[in-house]
Parts: structure tokens; C-alpha cells; sequence
């Protein structure tokens, strides 16, 4: 007896829409099982998970700014994703960003300056994800080298790079000794939106980012090469489109995306560069393209539910006392549903009894 | 024959891919020492029977029966050992390793490669197939990999042999050289199953004949009763039309005129072209004929500009030295292009008919405006291919691996035909494409030629280019042959360029010698 894989013949528009809510249904279902196994009232639990988040203006903001930086990278590694260009390196991208970004607030420190602060911070945090992101692209494209496994490294370069300035060179002086830069001064901090929130213009950035990303794809030409590039890429080339050109293009795109999440995040929630700046935005945000279907209203989506789970898992730390790694456990279960039901799309499961064994001749 | 019991027979067979139902109760009796031809059109059948009969897939219904006992091979490896060799279309062979190598590791024993050459040795002379055994692979003719595959069935003494279009890739000389080899197998007392659909060969060669047409036997009979014609009847289900076609010669300048081209080939083992000379008139099909893997794929990119040539003088379009310009280049000039692959190649096979008109136009039909596709102008056109070339689809715009072969090689024709182009390149124009579709694309090129356009069809098929084409080139080991008018022209004459006499040393010489 042996399991078959089968491909389905055809598979349906709706099926393909309907299979990220089954996921999302099945991750909460084994959520439930969780937190019985663990003692807990699932109910409850529940509750505290994914209903407290969106339960008042205060949090429905936090939400925002939570979800924010997922759906820029998300929307970025999504260009990415559909031309076959495996980026997974974005949070290496978000935290050079925010060095990047972080390095002009701390040079214009004490000094007067004036509204152009935060605008030339966001350019050189894009220009940081971007710089960082083209080593993969020139690699894969002059040498042949897997970008999966040097986009992932360099994030480890990164994040040692951003320790390394916060404990050394970048240290406030007047810090107590502890790692972490000074704090920006209110020009070199994210624009708010509001006066009782922590909602800032990252969000409306990002959503401009979802629109103009799905006018992209969907009515430009720029849009047809990227999914030909990864539908079908010798029919790219005889389109006259060139690959190599795409795969920096998608890179400096999506890093470029990724290291602006990194300075909104980090002009937006500390106020200053810290050892740690990232509760894994950019490794999240792959599980928020693929739940979002690699498009960018599905990556908006997609973004809004992963940031649930962020908060959902904070507030579970205070109320219920369960650890921080229960939100990874269940971002994981998640993107574990969510390939199953892609698999399940493509594929048609059979079990096949092996025939009887005929008498040898 | 009709009396002794059956060596292979296969009662009530019934396969199916998701909706399709590729063999719909099929019935076939394979008498001892008969040579059986499987006649049908692509897509009819034929090869899902065979995989059959040879233990690569299992029938959902019906039975084989092998000399009267009822049998079931869930495996090529049991159909070995029952006697059934085949040879099937596209080679199972490692290129890097030599011929008695790649036969030893097909042989199911712990033979020492040595005992297996010198074994090969005698069996390939005795059937007249000249092998040397320590030869790699890679640098081996297709008729002689062909060769390998035959041997390496031979050696275990088969009861039935297969063979899959076994002369789909060779020249009119070597085809010869098959039939006798095959005579001999079967004075041998071999039977032989034999699937093509070239019907002068099955009428040469074979005893008797089993049709498909859509899965589904329509007739058995003895070919040598019947005429071309009436094979042809029975395997379309209705009549052919023969492409209306006067060889013309034009004393127009070429349109396209290569010159001394050179080019190494990206594949490691793909075929370097070598001082291609080659003009195209407009008014007038040119074709290049030539066996498989000739340097064939390397033309076409480098006409087409997905390899671009070292100089730019090389090629030139209208005129214009366009050596280093890209595909679109050479489009904007009034170049058009069909390349060999329908689905991967010529169209991405999960986008969309009007996805795909905008993938070969966009530089030329005017479908993108500042940056943006005109959606309702890609459907438009979409409408208006399907119109003219009769591609046969479902909904309005739907995938392209949604429409067979035919009808996909139609559209994907008829998209860079219907623009009016001043030069086509069109490589396998016909190839896989049922014999309807074929003739319609045969005429819509002559046509094209004969409202003024310069056309070049590359094919592997030697009849489609007497056919249609007004000169013909061969290519071999990366060279081309000066194209000569076909009116006059001998095939015996063309298959002996394909076979590469008359090339003289060059190329060739040093490939050996590599």
C-alpha cells in the first residue's frame, strides 16, 4: 500500500483563494488542542490571541504598526518570489536599513536640523536594504551562486554589524554603558499619525506600496516580465526579456522595501538602534507573501493576521504566562497549513493497494 | 497468423488521464514473427498502448496476455524478462559514458563491462549495427546512439521489439540501413511492433496494422492492400488536404543574409555553428532540413537574437547589420519568430492566450503604451488569431496548456503570422500537431511567402519541406549546406548532406578528434 501524489488536471480560482482561510482555520484549530494539552481554557486562550488585538483603537494602532513593516517586506519578497528569485535574507535588508537610516539621525544628533531628517532617513535605509540586497543578485547573476543561501547569511552579517556599531562606535556616551545608540532627536523620529497612538506614516506608506505593487503586476509590462521571468523563463528570454537585469531589479526592489520597513520600525517603536531591532520581521514576512498568495492585497491581508499572532502572543505572555516562542509555534503551525493546502491544490492524494502479486513465472 | 495463438495479446484495454481516456477498449494481437505496425495520429494513443505492453503504466481496464497466459507487468523489468525489448523516441543514455557502458548498466546481470563490449560487439555485427564500444556517448550521430538502444535489446535475446518512431530522427540512408537490420530481426523470428506515422514505411515494411484515432482502434488491416491515401483516411477519419504549393524562385535581394556565422553553443553539449553563409527571399520558403540536434536549436537563437553573434555584420535584417541587437530589435524590423517548443518556449504554458499574444507583440503591436498593456487590446488580438487560424479553445482567453497541440502550434503561428511580418523563422512548424492542423500551417506559410514575405523553416521532417519549400539547405555538425532550388532536387541527394557526405573535413573532423 503506498500514498500517490497525483497532479490535479486543473485546479480552481476559488479553491486557490479559499485554501489560505483553510490554513488559517486548521492553525487555529491546532492552536485549541495547544492550549488544552497545556491546561489552558482553549476558549479562552483563544480569545486572548486573536480577539484582544483588535478589540479597541489603542490596539487596532499597535496592530498597524505590527503588521506595517510584514506588508512592506512581504509585497517586496513577493516581486521577488514570482520571478524565481529566492530572497530570504529580508531582515538582514530591514536591519541595514535601519543602520543606514539610524546612522544619519545619530550624525545630525545635537545639531540643528530641520523637517529634511526623516525623508533623507528613509532614502538611505532603502538605499541600505538595497546596497545589502544586490550582493546576492551579483552573485547569482556573475557567478551562479545560490542567492538562497547568501541572502540568509548575510543577515547574520548584518545583525552582528548592527551589534557591533551599538556596542562600540554608536554607544551613547551618556548611556550607563548599556548597548544602544542615543536617542533620535523629534526630527529624526517617524512621522505619528495620531497624538494617543503609536500609528505612524509607515502605514500609509505601506498601503500606497500594496496599491501601486498590485497596479504593477497586474497592468504594467514590468509586471508580465516578472511573472513570465518566473512562469516560464525561456519564454522570457524569447519575449526579449533579460533575467539577470530582473533578478537586480526585484533585489534592489524588495530590499530597498524591507530596509525602509527597518527605519520606519526602528524611528517608529525605540527611538534609538538597539542590539535587536527585530522580532523576525523579515523571516515572517515569507510566511506572510506565501499566506497572501504572492500578491500584493493578499501580502496586506496576510500581514494584518501574522501581526495578530505577534500581539496575540505578547498579551498571552502577560495574561496567561506562556512563553514568547508559543507565537512562533504558531506562525510555524501556520505556514506548515498553508504549503499543505498548496500541496493538496496542486496535488490529488490517492492511496493505492498494490495489486496482487502475480505467481512468478 | 490468424489462427496461432497470439504473442502479445492485449484485450479491452482501457487507460485515463483525469477526463481524458487515452486508450478507450483497445484490442491488439501481436502474431509471432510478424512485423505489427501501431499507426495514428500524435495524441491518438499509441504511446500510452506501448508504455502499456511495456510495463511502464497499468491499464485501469482489460488484460494482456502473453502466448495465451494471462500476465500483468508492473514493470519494464518483468517485460524484460518476458522477451520485450523497446526502443523508445527520446533516448535513455548517459552521454558521458561510453556504448558498452551505458549497455552494461542497462543489462540486469553483474556482467564486467568487458564481457558486455565484446558481447556487444558480436551482436552489433551480426545485426549489421557497426558500434564501437569504447566511444562516449556525447560524441555519437543520433542514428548511432539510435543504434545503442537497439543493441542493448538484441543482446537480451528479445521476443518482441518495440520501436518508437524509430525514424523520426534519421536520414533517408540510415532509414535503409534500419529496414535491414529489422529484416533481420525478424527472419529471426522476432516480432516486431513498429509505431510511426509515416504510412509509406508501414506499407515497405510491416505485415499488418492496427489504427488508432482518439484512443480508439478504427481498423486492422494488411497495408501492403492498402494505399497511402486510404491509411491516411483511416488514421485522420477524413480526407487530407494536399497544400497547394508551385515552387517559385525570386530575384528579389534576401531579406536576411547570414554571413560567415560562428557561434559557440551555451550547452556543453550542444553543436558550435561554423561559417554559416544563408540568404532568405522574400516571396520564398527556404528550408533547412537536417537530423536532430544538428546545430538546429543554436540557429534559431542566434537568428532570433536570443544568443546575439559576436559581430554585428553577420546578420543582416532589411538591411540593417543586427548581429548585436536583441529579439525585439530584429522584430521591429519586421522579423518573426515560431519557436520549436510550443509550451515553455514559444508560450508560458499557465498564462493566459492574450498573456501570451502580449509575450511575442509587445514590442511590436502596440499592446503596451507608456509603461501599461492594453488589456482589451491583447484579447482583441487574441480573438483575431483564433478567428483566422481556427484554434479550437473553451472559454474566451484561457491557458495556454489548456489547448492541445495542435491548436496551441495554431495560435502561436497564427499570432506572429497575422502581423504581416516581412520574414518568418519558424523551426518543427508541424511538429506533434495533428494532420488537419499541420496542413493549415503548412498553407498559411506559403501563403505568407507568396504575399511577399520572406520565410525560413527549419524541420527535421524531409516530406513537409518538399512540401512547401521553393529551396533547401541541410545543416550538419553545425554547418550549412549553399540551399539549392527543390524543383529538381533529389531526396537521396538531400539525405546523403544529412547524413554529412559532402561536407568535406571540418567540423566534423574535429569533434572526432576532441
Amino acid at each position: 500500500m503506498r500514498l500517490v501524489l497525483s497532479k490535479r488536471e486543473n485546479s480552481s480560482r476559488w479553491m486557490s483563494l479559499l485554501s489560505p482561510l483553510i490554513a488559517v482555520a486548521l492553525t487555529i484549530a491546532s492552536g485549541a488542542v495547544l492550549f488544552a494539552a497545556m491546561g489552558l481554557d482553549p476558549a479562552k486562550a483563544l480569545a486572548i490571541y486573536f480577539l484582544s488585538p483588535i478589540s479597541d483603537t489603542w490596539a487596532l494602532q499597535e496592530l498597524a504598526v505590527k503588521a506595517t513593516p510584514l506588508v512592506l517586506i512581504s509585497v517586496g519578497l513577493s516581486l521577488c518570489y514570482l520571478s524565481n528569485n529566492w530572497n530570504i535574507g529580508a531582515e538582514g535588508q530591514f536591519v541595514m536599513g535601519a543602520i543606514f537610516g539610524g546612522g544619519i539621525a545619530i550624525a545630525t544628533h545635537g545639531v540643528a536640523n530641520g523637517p529634511w531628517v526623516f525623508p533623507a532617513m528613509m532614502l538611505a535605509g532603502m538605499i541600505g536594504g538595497a546596497a545589502l540586497a544586490m550582493i546576492p543578485a551579483m552573485l547569482k547573476t556573475r557567478l551562479s551562486v545560490n542567492e538562497i543561501l547568501t541572502s540568509l547569511m548575510l543577515v547574520y552579517i548584518a545583525e552582528l554589524l548592527l551589534d557591533w556599531l551599538v556596542r562600540g562606535p554608536w554607544r551613547d556616551p551618556k548611556g550607563f554603558n548599556f548597548p544602544q545608540s542615543v536617542m533620535f532627536e523629534a526630527e529624526a523620529q517617524t512621522i505619528r499619525l495620531t497624538s494617543d497612538g503609536r500609528i505612524n506614516i509607515g502605514t500609509l506608506i505601506a498601503l500606497v506600496v500594496v496599491v501601486l505593487a498590485a497596479f504593477l503586476l497586474s497592468r504594467m509590462l514590468k509586471g508580465f516580465e516578472i511573472r513570465l521571468v518566473g512562469e516560464a523563463p525561456r519564454a522570457a528570454r524569447f519575449a526579449g526579456f533579460s533575467q539577470s537585469r530582473l533578478t537586480w531589479t526585484v533585489f534592489a526592489i524588495s530590499g530597498a522595501l524591507a530596509g525602509l520597513a527597518g527605519i520606519i520600525e526602528v524611528g517608529g517603536t525605540m527611538g534609538q538602534l538597539q542590539p535587536t531591532i527585530s522580532p523576525g520581521y523579515g523571516f515572517t514576512a515569507i510566511i506572510v507573501a506565501f499566506l497572501g498568495r504572492l500578491n500584493p492585497i493578499g501580502c496586506l491581508i496576510a500581514g494584518v493576521f501574522l501581526a495578530i499572532t505577534f500581539i496575540g502572543g505578547e498579551n498571552a505572555q502577560i495574561a496567561l504566562r506562556l512563553p514568547l516562542d508559543v507565537t512562533r509555534v504558531f506562525q510555524g503551525l501556520l505556514l506548515f497549513f498553508v504549503l499543505a493546502c498548496d500541496a493538496f491544490l496542486i496535488y490529488r492524494v490517492r492511496l493505492v493497494r498494490s495489486a496482487p502479486q502475480e505467481r512468478s513465472a | 497468423m490468424t489462427t496461432a495463438t497470439p504473442l502479445m495479446l492485449a484485450s479491452g484495454i482501457v487507460k485515463r488521464f483525469g477526463a481524458l481516456v487515452a486508450n478507450d477498449s483497445v484490442d491488439l494481437a501481436i502474431g509471432p514473427g510478424e512485423v505489427h505496425a501501431l499507426l495514428g495520429e500524435n495524441g491518438a494513443g499509441k504511446s500510452t498502448l506501448v508504455k502499456i505492453l511495456y510495463g511502464l503504466l497499468q491499464p485501469d481496464a482489460g488484460t494482456l496476455a502473453w502466448e495465451g497466459r494471462t500476465i500483468s507487468l508492473k514493470s519494464p523489468a518483468e517485460a524484460r524478462r518476458l522477451g520485450i525489448g523497446m526502443v523508445f523516441q527520446h533516448f535513455s543514455l548517459f552521454e558521458a559514458l561510453t556504448v558498452a557502458e551505458n549497455v552494461a548498466l542497462a543489462l540486469d546481470g553483474t556482467e564486467p563491462v568487458s564481457a558486455v563490449a565484446d558481447r556487444l560487439v558480436s551482436v552489433s555485427e551480426a545485426y549489421g549495427l557497426p558500434l564501437d564500444p569504447r566511444r562516449e556517448v556525447w560524441r555519437l550521430s543520433v542514428g548511432e546512439r539510435q543504434r545503442i538502444e537497439i543493441v542493448r535489446c538484441l543482446m537480451q535475446n528479445p521476443r518482441l521489439l518495440i520501436l518508437d518512431e524509430p525514424t523520426s530522427v534519421l536520414t533517408p540512408q540510415e532509414t535503409e540501413g534500419l529496414f535491414a537490420t529489422l529484416a533481420r530481426i525478424k527472419a529471426e523470428g522476432c516480432a516486431i511492433l513498429y509505431i510511426s506515422h509515416k504510412l509509406e514505411e508501414v506499407r515497405r515494411i510491416c505485415d499488418r496494422a492496427t489504427i488508432l484515432r482518439h484512443g480508439k482502434v478504427v481498423a486492422t488491416c494488411d497495408p501492403r492492400q492498402e494505399s497511402a491515401a486510404s491509411l491516411a483516411q483511416m488514421m485522420v477519419g477524413s480526407k487530407v488536404m494536399p497544400t497547394r504549393h508551385e515552387p517559385v524562385l525570386s530575384d528579389q535581394a534576401p531579406f536576411l543574409r547570414v554571413q560567415d556565422l560562428s557561434l559557440r553553443s551555451p550547452d556543453p553539449h550542444g553543436t558550435h555553428l561554423s561559417g554559416i553563409d544563408l540568404e532568405v527571399r522574400p516571396g520564398e520558403i527556404t528550408g533547412i532540413a537536417g537530423v536532430a540536434g544538428n546545430g538546429q536549436d543554436e540557429l534559431f537563437a542566434a537568428l532570433s537574437g536570443e544568443i546575439l553573434a559576436a559581430r554585428a555584420e553577420v546578420i543582416i535584417l532589411a538591411g540593417q547589420p543586427v548581429g548585436h541587437g536583441d529579439i525585439n530589435t530584429r522584430r521591429k524590423l519586421g522579423a518573426a519568430f515560431v519557436p520549436e517548443e510550443r509550451l515553455g518556449h514559444a508560450a508560458a504554458p499557465r498564462l493566459s492566450l492574450s498573456d501570451n499574444a502580449l509575450l511575442a507583440g509587445h514590442a511590436t503591436n502596440g499592446f503596451v503604451r507608456s509603461g501599461l498593456v492594453d488589456k482589451p487590446g491583447t484579447l482583441g488580438w487574441v480573438d483575431r488569431v483564433v478567428a483566422a487560424f481556427d484554434v479550437r479553445k473553451g472559454p474566451r482567453d484561457p491557458a495556454a496548456s489548456a489547448l492541445s497541440g495542435g491548436n496551441l502550434q495554431k495560435f502561436v503561428v497564427g499570432r506572429d503570422i497575422l502581423r504581416n511580418p516581412r520574414l518568418l523563422i519558424v523551426s518543427q512548424p508541424t511538429w506533434g500537431v495533428d494532420a488537419g492542423a499541420a496542413a493549415l500551417i503548412r498553407q498559411a506559410l506559403v501563403d505568407l511567402a507568396r504575399s511577399g514575405a520572406a520565410v525560413l523553416v527549419i524541420s527535421q521532417d524531409l516530406d513537409e519541406l518538399f512540401e512547401i519549400a521553393d529551396r533547401m539547405a541541410v545543416i550538419f555538425h553545425g554547418r550549412l549546406s549553399p540551399a539549392q532550388p527543390t524543383a529538381g532536387l533529389a531526396r537521396e541527394a538531400v539525405g546523403l548532406l544529412m547524413g554529412g557526405s559532402g561536407f568535406g573535413p571540418g567540423e566534423a573532423r574535429a569533434r572526432d578528434a576532441a
